[in-house]
């Protein structure tokens, strides 16, 4: 038996090879990229099927009778249908492309709650959101007189869930919450949340960013009424991000922005808009971007969703219990059920003096607040660092983190 | 480079005197009778500090400063307090110049004669091997500069 096969975390080892980036010095370190909430990288499927695009078939999509526009519009719808069917989408007309999960939700907050709401009524979220599963909140609630209630989170970083049950209300119009938090890796009770508002006739939308990429996910299984996540965290390319939502409520909502391709019929006496999706995807789209992400699909799916949850979930919990055995080390985010995250501190050492030593050692992590400056507060801490996983790591990677924050340690002992 | 290499060029930019100023800063409180204040702001680190001086004649009877951020940027502020009391408004200002020249231009010099002692700032030398962390080194010294010259918006590195 090879050294290989010896060791305990190789089950997705070949996956390895399909990333390019991965296999670089940072630093005169083999690279250890754990910084994948923030970006994963591409593998070569990816970056190939858009040079291919690029170099074969690039045209404006469903515009010119011409064989480079259709081959354009095939590759181009052709990743919707990947999409759709990567999420058990009900129907491909539900897939609206988008340039990120932060379009996706701003698009539901002004196109479906902005028309609705009045004073007084009130949309609930977590303490645990990313930034963009809040202001989009903010801005629509300053628009109407709507107020945004936070429900609150215990010392795991968990949603308090009867705190949660307590502040949906009659005035409830809307639930918004992380499927997976990008801060602490919480992995949020959905299930209940959606039965619960279910019961009282609640939309729910999921901010699935740091979900998709990890684990299968089936819109039509959860019965949410929106499902939001971004391209360049599953392996795609970055401006790309898709919103799943019901037909009836995309059905009833005016189109976001206006311009090309959602319309059916421009004069003006009035226009008559397209149907979906394209009512909610005015201008030219980010279409080689998105045909990457039909690429990115095709790699998930071939590699299979529940290898890659169960090999991520081993490595984070090898990770979790070596970190935490590391004198000074503080974990932040220990959630019973958990995805690929773990934020820590060392020691007093600000985040970014530890982002820096680590990155002297090839160990590519993130420093800072992730966006989610409310969590930051809560557990009172400028920032941390946080590690964060993807099909391809190893434990030679974790290994080379833990190496790392002892010689941090070290430095500033 | 070697393992041993490797180490020696983080131990250049954590220096032993930018350890000791980050763990101990000096002059680190609020100045009651500042006349001059301003706030630094790095968004990258989500650095935040407020320098407060005391201008007397033009010159910088005293220099403090309160906040929270990196070991890099606390340290470069901490050593800005102790460099600058005593300093000239325009001299303030040309070591505000200086400090910045140094860790961004093209290469590391001998510190110009400005008619004080520069020497403390070679620790922060390091710093200039790494770009992204550059802004948490000059934040404190824009702030200085930002407040001698009044301005009341806080600075940021962004």
């Amino acid at each position: 038996m090879s050294q290989a096969q010896t060791r305990e975390f190789t089950p997705l080892s070949a996956c390895r090879r399909d990333f390019p980036a991965l296999h670089q010095l940072v630093n005169d370190h083999p690279l250890a990229y754990l910084d994948n909430a923030a970006s994963a990288q591409q593998p070569e499927l990816v970056i190939e099927t858009v040079a291919r695009y690029q170099q074969h078939d690039h045209a404006n999509v469903h515009r010119g009778v011409h064989t480079l526009s259709h081959r354009a519009t095939e590759a181009y719808e052709g990743a919707r249908d990947k999409i759709g069917s990567f999420i058990n989408a009900p129907s491909r007309d539900e897939v609206i492309l988008t340039s990120g999960t932060t379009e996706s939700i701003n698009l539901v907050a002004q196109s479906f709650c902005g028309p609705r709401l009045k004073e007084g009524d009130e949309i609930l979220i977590s303490h645990m959101e990313h930034h963009s599963n809040i202001v989009p909140w903010q801005l629509v609630c300053e628009q109407t007189g709507a107020t945004l209630v936070v429900a609150p989170i215990n010392q795991d970083g968990e949603l308090v869930y009867e705190a949660f049950v307590d502040l949906v209300s009659d005035k409830t119009r809307l639930i918004a919450v992380a499927h997976v938090s990008n801060a602490l890796g919480t992995i949020n009770p959905v299930a209940d949340i959606i039965a619960l508002a279910r019961d009282r006739n609640i939309p729910v939308l999921l901010d699935g960013a740091q979900c998709v990429p990890h684990m299968a996910v089936d819109v039509q299984a959860l019965g949410c009424d929106f499902y939001a996540f971004s391209g360049h965290k599953m392996f795609g390319p970055t401006g790309t991000g898709v919103l799943w939502g019901k037909q009836a409520h995309l059905d009833a909502m005016p189109p976001y922005q206006g311009g090309g391709e959602m319309i059916l019929e421009v004069s003006f006496d009035g226009t008559i808009y397209n149907d979906l999706p394209y009512k909610f995807e005015a201008g030219t789209p980010n279409i080689s971007g998105i045909v990457g992400l039909g690429a990115a699909i095709d790699y998930l799916q071939a590699t299979g969703m529940a290898r890659i949850e169960e090999h991520e979930s081993r490595l984070l919990g090898y990770m979790m219990q070596k970190l935490g055995d590391i004198d000074g080390v503080r974990l932040i985010g220990t959630a019973a059920n958990k995805a690929g995250v773990q934020s820590f501190l060392v020691d007093d050492i600000h985040p970014h003096d530890l982002g820096t030593i680590l990155d002297h050692q090839g160990v590519a992590i993130r420093t800072g607040h992730h966006c989610a400056m409310p969590v930051m507060e809560f557990f009172g801490v400028p920032g941390t660092a946080r590690a964060s996983l993807a099909l391809y790591n190893n434990q030679d990677d974790i290994d080379q983190l833990l190496e790392a924050v002892v010689k941090a340690r070290q430095i500033f002992s | 480079m070697t393992a041993a290499a490797n180490t020696d060029e983080l131990r250049d930019l954590y220096r032993e005197l930018i350890l000791d100023h980050a763990r101990n800063p000096r002059h680190f409180h609020k100045l009651d009778g500042a006349t001059h204040t301003a706030e630094g702001i790095n968004p990258l680190c989500g650095d935040k500090l407020r320098l407060y001086v005391r201008l007397d004649d033009d010159v910088i009877r005293e220099a403090a400063f309160e906040g929270s951020g990196c070991a890099i940027s606390v340290a470069s502020a901490s050593l800005l307090t102790d460099l600058v009391t005593g300093l000239s408004k325009q001299q303030a200002v040309e070591c505000f110049m200086e400090v910045t020249g140094r860790l961004t231009g093209p290469t590391a010099r001998e510190p110009r004669d400005i008619g004080v002692s520069l020497d403390k700032i070679r620790a922060l030398d390091g710093v200039r091997d790494y770009p992204l962390r550059v802004k948490c080194a000059t934040l404190a010294w824009h702030a200085l500069n930002s407040a001698v010259h009044g301005q009341t918006e806080p600075v940021s590195t962004e």
